[in-house]
């Protein structure tokens, strides 16, 4: 059934899990690619009128396929609110496109959330080293735009380089006013502990520097997300499990949400994204790290095209100091409930009250 | 019947009939208003990179424009509140044009607002029913309410209004006051909804205040009648319609008082904010002294700050408020001051720095900046088509069965108009 009704899937199939890159990248092989590739099916036998149309046209006019579908795209409505055939349709049409587009069988998983499972994370601050790893990882696993002009080069992370500063002897006596006897103020320091001050495009040789510390931040999927409130679409809107999700089908971009986030986690497609064939991870969620358009925006899921397989985020998976603990909360054994239970923890900007379900811990 | 159908052909005979200045005038005007085209292209094709917006500074001059006309079609009121609420005949006499502004404000408002989108085809999903509506979460949804209802209130009120006049009948009042004085208090919705647009964000803590919905009211009824009274004195002269001192006079007064209460607003925010100098105040450091060296923005907020204060200062003394060869003056300072100030001055500031501590600036592109222009002049193309049609109804030389001749027997009140 699936060849004929996806013309392009066939001849490509036989790419996807061979490239190295990808193996590394996604790992499509194993259990939980079968389990998708058989959503896949399913979907493909739901395949409706509108989906028939788009096949249609994707056979008269192979040479603009991508136009087709995206035409079809054009009409389809909030995933959220979707039927479950509505949302296989939609799926199997993004596949199709995107297979085509890429040149390999790119799966677009739409795996809900699970009873009992409220995801969540933890970071070590005191182990982190600065390497960024994760922040390469993540580009490489999520199909970020990665072009060489401003703007089309997309990270989710940020990792903060922060000056460990500290207060010297001979400056001891440099208060303000400068020359009066008494002072209102003093100069002795240079920043330390400062929060949220630091920069992010540092390139030492090595890491960690000696003269720093590390923050690294990402969507914090708060439990009372400001980004979620203003949505005028809600396009973006919180999972059952906890991750706060965007339907990029149905983002207008308006930007509201990246002027709600006090984390600055989200980030705006200014172009038509910039992803090369070779280097697209063909193991998709339409929710989590399926390939983006202009104009619209994105942001960390906390690779829900894996957690929801029960893998780890690839933040977590490459981190080289085991810095990253992903885990489900309601679960007591659970090394994220453990950290909760044993750990000081504290959230970033608690004063903002959104509740972020995303931890930094230290030992 | 035959007058509802002869209305709209006759409106646009008699609007394409004009000077050779007014030819030239709006030709300008519409080859202007041709370059946006460009934008929508290029930015529904390569997307919003060829503004200077970016993931860090997201709301740029297109942003800046549309607070700042909200502002203006908001100001139109100072024509219509005083018609209808203090009875000023001067005032009444004129008040559809206050109503046209507002027209063509909103339109600009709603051209910078698709500018604006990542994705203006997606525009159908704000509309309730076939798409989704954050009701009442989302204060953008709000604003796209009452924008449109605003628009909706005034195209009614205007063009009633208008068509009584040219069909000859009289006004139903008991269906045309309601419709002001809904749309006075609309008028108020309108900016205060942008401002909590904005003041709402509590991540940007540059915005996050109480005080930015009635500074922009202020700002508004401060700028909206600068540019009306610029707009009577050109059409006092250009036009038969002879708008009466009175009413410039009262406008003048109103800019004087709201431009005073705005200096005092600004006032308060730079105390509250650079008394404690918090983290908080980081936004309002870069706009005034700059932070991390970068200063782009220095020059603009002292050289705005500097205009509001001189135009005040001119505004204040009588002999210049009402001496209409200097009045201009103090308006075009105040005007040009205020865009600046609510424009980029409010928006790009509340982006420096990003919420995790960055520090970067915005420069518009120039298809940015020529895309703005090219609205403003479609904008100004607009009023001018809806104030000539206008005018020419209030002096009744628009008129059902064929224009009469201005002072002509039988038009007693466009005679009233014209002595005066």
């Amino acid at each position: 059934m699936a060849p004929e009704k996806i013309p392009n899937v066939a001849p490509a199939e036989d790419l996807a899990c061979e490239s190295p890159a990808q193996a590394a990248s996604a790992d499509p092989s194993g259990p939980d690619m079968t389990t998708s590739r058989r959503d896949f099916m399913k979907a493909g036998g739901m395949l409706s009128v509108s989906s028939l149309l788009g096949v249609g046209s994707l056979i008269t006019m192979s040479e603009d396929a991508n136009a087709a579908v995206e035409w079809a795209e054009h009409f389809q409505g909030n995933y959220r609110l979707m039927t479950q055939q509505e949302k296989a349709e939609a799926r199997a049409r993004l596949e199709r496109r995107y297979s085509a587009e890429y040149g390999k069988r790119v799966v677009v998983d739409g795996t809900e959330a699970q009873e009992g499972v409220l995801m969540g994370y933890a970071l070590n601050i005191r182990k982190c080293i600065g390497c960024r790893r994760c922040v390469k990882a993540c580009v490489a696993e999520n199909n970020q735009s990665r072009g060489p002009r401003p703007g089309e080069s997309i990270e989710w992370i940020q990792v903060l380089r922060m000056e460990r500063g500290g207060f010297a002897e001979e400056k001891m006596n440099h208060g303000y006013p400068e020359g009066l006897g008494i002072q209102v103020g003093g100069n002795a320091y240079t920043p330390a502990g400062q929060v949220l001050e630091g920069q992010y495009y540092y390139e030492p040789e090595l890491v960690p520097e000696k003269d720093a510390t590390y923050m690294p931040i990402a969507c914090m999927q708060c439990e009372k997300p400001p980004c979620v409130k203003v949505c005028p679409v809600r396009t973006t809107y919180r999972e059952p499990d906890g991750v706060v999700v965007i339907d990029y089908n149905w983002c207008i971009g308006c930007r509201m949400c990246m002027g709600a986030c006090p984390y600055w986690a989200r980030r705006l497609n200014v172009a038509n994204p910039v992803l090369p064939k070779e280097e697209m991870n063909p193991v998709t969620h339409y929710l989590g790290n399926r390939p983006r358009m202009r104009g619209v925006v994105e942001k960390c899921h906390w690779c829900m095209q894996r957690s929801r397989q029960g893998r780890y985020p690839a933040c977590v998976e490459v981190c080289p100091v085991g810095a990253r603990k992903f885990g489900n909360l309601l679960d007591p054994e659970s090394e994220v409930s453990l950290i909760l239970a044993r750990k000081n923890v504290f959230r970033l900007k608690a004063e903002m009250n959104t509740f972020p379900k995303f931890f930094y811990f230290y030992d | 019947m035959n007058k509802l159908a002869s209305f709209a052909p006759d409106y646009i005979r008699y609007v394409l009939k004009g000077s050779k200045q007014y030819y030239v005038w709006m030709g300008i005007l519409a080859l202007l208003s041709l370059i946006q085209l460009v934008a929508h292209y290029q930015q529904n094709t390569d997307g919003l990179i060829v503004t200077g917006m970016t993931s860090q500074i997201h709301d740029g001059l297109y942003f800046a424009n549309l607070v700042f006309l909200v502002g203006v079609a908001a100001g139109a009121v100072t024509i219509v509140f005083p018609a209808y609420v203090h009875h000023n005949k001067a005032m009444h006499e004129v008040t559809v044009l206050g109503e046209m502004l507002a027209i063509a404000s909103v339109v600009m408002v709603i051209i910078f607002v698709l500018l604006h989108m990542g994705r203006p085809d997606r525009l159908w999903h704000l509309i309730p029913y076939i798409g989704i509506f954050n009701f009442p979460n989302s204060v953008l949804g709000f604003d796209v309410v009452v924008l449109n209802v605003y628009l909706l209130l005034n195209i009614i009120g205007g063009f009633y209004f208008l068509y009584i006049r040219y069909s000859g009948g009289t006004i139903n009042k008991k269906f045309y006051m309601p419709l002001i004085y809904i749309s006075i208090v609309w008028a108020l919705s309108i900016h205060t909804v942008t401002a909590f647009l904005i003041s709402t964000l509590a991540a940007r803590p540059m915005w996050f205040h109480s005080v930015m919905p009635i500074r922009f009211i202020v700002t508004a009824f401060a700028a909206g009648p600068c540019m009306i009274i610029i707009a009577f004195m050109i059409i006092r002269k250009n036009t038969k319609l002879w708008i009466q001192d009175e009413a410039i006079n009262l406008l003048s007064l109103i800019v004087t008082w709201c431009l005073g209460i705005a200096l005092f607003l600004t006032m308060s925010e730079v105390v509250v904010e650079l008394y404690a100098r918090t983290e908080h105040a980081n936004g309002l450091y870069y706009l005034m002294f700059g932070l991390h060296g970068l200063t782009k923005l220095v020059p603009w907020f002292w050289g705005s700050l500097i205009a509001m204060v001189v135009a005040f200062v001119m505004f204040l003394n009588p002999n210049i408020r009402k001496n209409y060869k200097l009045l201009p003056i103090p308006c075009v300072l105040a005007f040009a001051g205020i865009w600046v100030e609510k424009g980029m001055g409010l928006v790009v500031p509340g982006f420096i720095p990003t919420p995790i501590g960055e520090v970067s600036e915005y420069y518009p592109s120039m298809l940015e900046i020529l895309t703005s222009i090219s609205v403003w002049a479609f904008g100004l193309f607009l009023v001018s088509v809806l104030w000539k049609g206008a005018i020419g109804i209030l002096l009744g030389e628009l008129k059902f069965g064929g224009a009469k001749p201005i002072g002509s027997a039988g038009s007693k009140k466009p005679a009233a108009y014209a002595s005066k």
